[in-house]
């Protein structure tokens, strides 16, 4: 897009097609950014059109592939009562849109022990009571950028199913979107986080081969051949390299 | 949907697919993997670092007269934020044991290892928020060796081979040797990775490996160890102070050469502050965003290589900092995820990347220059790639093949981050391939370490994509998540036992007038000032109405440092405010 460096043909600074493109004026659609109206590319991603605009965004953007949260933004189309949720890197601009990014959501992560805590409902309960007022609406479902069903997490939270709540919550960014939508003030992204946690460290299913490989290592059964390895000469080592069977 | 006229490729694609599908259930390569004198020819052939232009000279500072990246020689031949006489080091804004600068994996190991193992209190400073950083992004997984047919040993060979057998051996032997114990640890707090149905760690091949080693979690392997990591550095918050939108600019050193913590600059405020610790860690990440040949990048939003440049200008070596990783497989269409990176668990699942014709052109699996090289070579010489509606090339990835080999809907499950990125543009990767070029991905090279993550500078640890040594000249895929939870622990645990007994001298910023001197003695001129911060993206007329400042010629160079400093081009004398400004002026009248 054209808010992007000059970076066109992947490896050359700027090519005849961008060239040709930018001199048609490309098309453009007017779309407003908290509230001012600005011409950005019709093709553009949210974050690319703000950047367009020539806004340095700081808070915003983070990795800008849809895995950090950072971008959460809401939006309403023209002639349309709904509000829209997105993030700004991943949701392309549409004539008309009138939107603003959310960087933050204020939310307080509960501060706790891990070794500490029961993998069931006892820890939502303790730390997360806010859970337990959940109305069951669905509009953090409809707010999820992501498309996750967080209203069901939220009730296998309520019955102390933690597998249920990891796996449905497994992909969440941590925007903050469903939080700041919820009506019952539920901060379900920081519960989820804590219920993977549990998953993770007590209803995992222990690895056999895992535990015997960290004593191995710890009893130095792999120095003999560290030390032959790294005694090799370059060539010596690159004949093992290349005659390695391979799985 | 793609367009039109890539039509009749997409034909091909799917008629060679059976052909392909039947290769691919065979034990045997699906292609010929190439050999080292191969190898060789495709890199110095077609990798971007062996164009004449990529490399050039450095005039200043500890690797003077090397050749390196030529964006990396223009970063680190720059001026710096701050002169010694700005600042005043007498009573430091913040005290702490462990100064660590970056928020992202590296440095929250760091942080934890140094609580645990010694008690250490820690402040964590980090440009945007803890965990905007390329560990967060991370697809395809981390390697260990964690199976039964596997050993570290083994993870040893394949890591120095993909290397060129350039790797610190002590380095790689670190790595391979806590891989299975950093699998562990995670795992305690909290990671959940995939698992087979007995428990055992589910593995997958990556380029280069020789033993299915790839651990996972689904393709949000980084996004769960990362905020895993956060939540447990916060559940301290009375150890770990975090400082967010508060990067630091540079290093402070004491009167006897020890690195005694950092200036950081607020985002918000646009204030400096002090800040004065026992052992300060870098671990800053990589450069991605400096957008190095222009090409596009798979790296987060702050990857600026700022950690390079302070240490640096403080004295410390810098290692294989002439090579370049561009990821196989970035995105070439559709245009507005141009450069996103396809994690290399696709072709490890069994994805093959195809020509025009539908043929495939290479081993699927080839370390990752290699492979890079080979697909550049097929769309520049062999007139094998498909071009896009804006300028770009690429090949095909054909991913439809994975549900094919591994059952229906395995790549709905095994890989939503990806089936999401490109279904919002009506492509579905389990029915249709995808588009791919080689994408700017990896920091090979950085702050040369040993395997306790010292630096040439007592009191300054490194960990993580800012370190350089690790992967020689070619990291291999799942490397680097191992790396930053390995190099972090240890920088966590060194420079931790360090902070214990250090007693600093007197502070000192004397390091940036050498520095400036040598700048000076060495004829260089220019304006840019560094660390970047930030890459500005906004529009050429936009940037010519900021008034940007001449010089400031790095791809995506931030807007702020430009608003911020007064330096002169020449810079033997400092200008009063109104010349420098005149200056500027004239700079960017001329440009």
């Amino acid at each position: 897009m054209a808010s992007m460096p000059a970076a066109a043909t992947n490896s050359q600074p700027t090519s005849p097609a961008d060239k040709k493109r930018d001199a048609a004026k490309q098309n453009l659609i007017t779309i407003s950014i908290m509230g001012k109206a600005y011409e950005v590319p019709a093709d553009a991603t949210i974050m690319g059109a703000i950047e367009y605009a020539g806004h340095q965004i700081i808070r915003g953007a983070g990795c800008r592939e849809g895995y950090c949260g950072a971008c959460a933004t809401i939006y309403r189309l023209p002639g349309d009562y709904k509000i829209r949720t997105g993030l700004a890197c991943m949701t392309l601009v549409e004539e008309g849109m009138s939107l603003t990014q959310i960087p933050y959501v204020p939310g307080e992560k509960a501060i706790y022990d891990i070794e500490e805590l029961k993998p069931n409902v006892s820890a939502i309960e303790q730390m997360y009571p806010s859970v337990f007022r959940c109305v069951a609406c669905n509009t953090c479902t409809r707010s999820c950028p992501q498309g996750l069903q967080v209203m069901d997490y939220v009730q296998a939270a309520k019955r102390g199913d933690i597998a249920t709540v990891m796996d449905l919550s497994f992909d969440c960014v941590v925007c903050g979107l469903c939080m700041l939508r919820c009506p019952a003030e539920i901060t379900q992204p920081l519960m989820a986080i804590m219920a993977k946690r549990l998953y993770g460290r007590y209803l995992r299913k222990d690895s056999p081969e895992l535990a015997v490989r960290v004593k191995a290592v710890e009893e130095g059964a792999y120095d003999d051949e560290y030390a032959e390895l790294m005694a090799m000469s370059r060539e010596a080592l690159s004949k093992r390299y290349y005659a390695r069977d391979s799985e | 949907m793609y367009p039109e006229y890539m039509a009749e490729s997409l034909r091909k694609v799917a008629q060679t697919r059976p052909r392909r599908l039947e290769l691919a259930r065979k034990p045997d390569p699906v292609y010929p993997p190439m050999n080292a004198e191969e190898r060789r020819a495709v890199l110095e052939g077609f990798h971007p670092d062996f164009e004449p232009s990529a490399r050039r000279t450095v005039r200043v500072g500890p690797n003077r007269d090397e050749s390196l990246t030529t964006e990396v020689a223009d970063l680190l031949e720059s001026h710096s934020w701050l002169r010694s006489d700005q600042v005043n080091l007498d009573s430091p804004d913040f005290e702490t044991d462990l100064l660590i600068i970056g928020g992202g994996g590296a440095g929250c190991n760091a942080a934890l290892v140094a609580m645990k193992e010694h008690g250490m209190r820690s402040i964590i400073a980090t440009k945007l928020r803890m965990g905007d950083s390329n560990s967060m992004m991370s697809q395809g997984g981390m390697q260990a060796a964690v199976s039964r047919t596997d050993s570290p040993t083994r993870h040893y060979l394949d890591a120095i081979g993909g290397g060129h057998f350039e790797n610190k051996p002590e380095l790689v032997r670190a790595l391979t040797e806590d891989g299975p114990g950093v699998v562990k640890w995670l795992e305690d707090l909290g990671v959940v990775w995939d698992k087979e149905e007995d428990g055992s760690m589910k593995v997958m091949h990556g380029g280069g490996t020789s033993r299915k080693r790839m651990l996972s979690c689904r393709d949000y392997t980084g996004a769960m160890i990362m905020r895993t990591l956060m939540d447990e550095v916060r559940n301290h918050p009375d150890m770990i102070e975090v400082k967010e939108f508060m990067p630091a600019v540079e290093l402070i050193m004491d009167n006897k050469g020890r690195c005694a913590g950092a200036i950081l600059y607020s985002m918000d405020s646009e204030e400096f502050f002090t800040v004065k610790a026992k052992s300060t860690v870098i671990a800053t990440g990589g450069y991605g965003r400096l957008h190095i040949r222009g090409f596009d990048t798979t790296n987060h939003y702050g990857a600026t290589g700022d950690g390079l440049v302070m240490a640096y200008r403080a004295g410390a070596k810098l290692m294989y900092m002439d090579s370049v990783q561009y990821h196989p497989t970035g995105v070439s269409f559709p245009e507005q995820i141009a450069g996103f990176l396809v994690t290399e668990a696709i072709r490890g699942a069994g994805g093959q990347p195809l020509n025009k014709e539908g043929e495939l052109f290479v081993f699927p699996r080839e370390p990752r220059d290699v492979e890079a090289a080979a697909i550049i070579r097929e769309c520049a010489q062999n007139g094998g790639g498909i071009p896009t509606p804006s300028g770009r090339v690429g090949v095909w990835l054909d991913s439809p093949l994975i549900d094919m080999l591994h059952g229906e809907g395995y790549t709905d499950k095994h890989f939503p981050a990806m089936y999401r990125q490109f279904i919002r543009y009506g492509i579905d990767i389990a029915k249709l391939p995808m588009l791919i070029y080689p994408s700017l991905h990896y920091q090979n090279g950085g702050i040369e370490i040993n395997e306790r993550c010292e630096t040439d500078i007592p009191g300054l640890y490194v960990a993580g994509e800012a370190s350089g040594g690790l992967h020689g000249r070619n990291r291999l895929m799942g490397n680097s998540v191992l790396d930053y939870n390995v190099f972090g622990r240890r920088a966590g645990r060194y420079a931790g036992e360090y902070a214990r007994t250090v007693k600093l001298g007197k502070l000192s910023l004397a390091h940036l007038d050498a520095y400036e001197k040598e700048l000076a003695d060495a004829g260089v001129q220019t304006s840019l000032v560094t660390p970047t911060l930030l890459p500005s993206y906004a529009p050429e007329d936009v940037k010519k109405r900021q008034l940007l400042r001449g010089d400031n010629t790095l791809p995506g160079s931030s807007v702020l440092q430009n608003r911020l400093h007064d330096e002169a081009p020449s810079h033997s004398t400092r200008p009063s405010i109104n010349d420098s400004q005149a200056a500027g002026y004239d700079e960017r009248s001329g440009a």
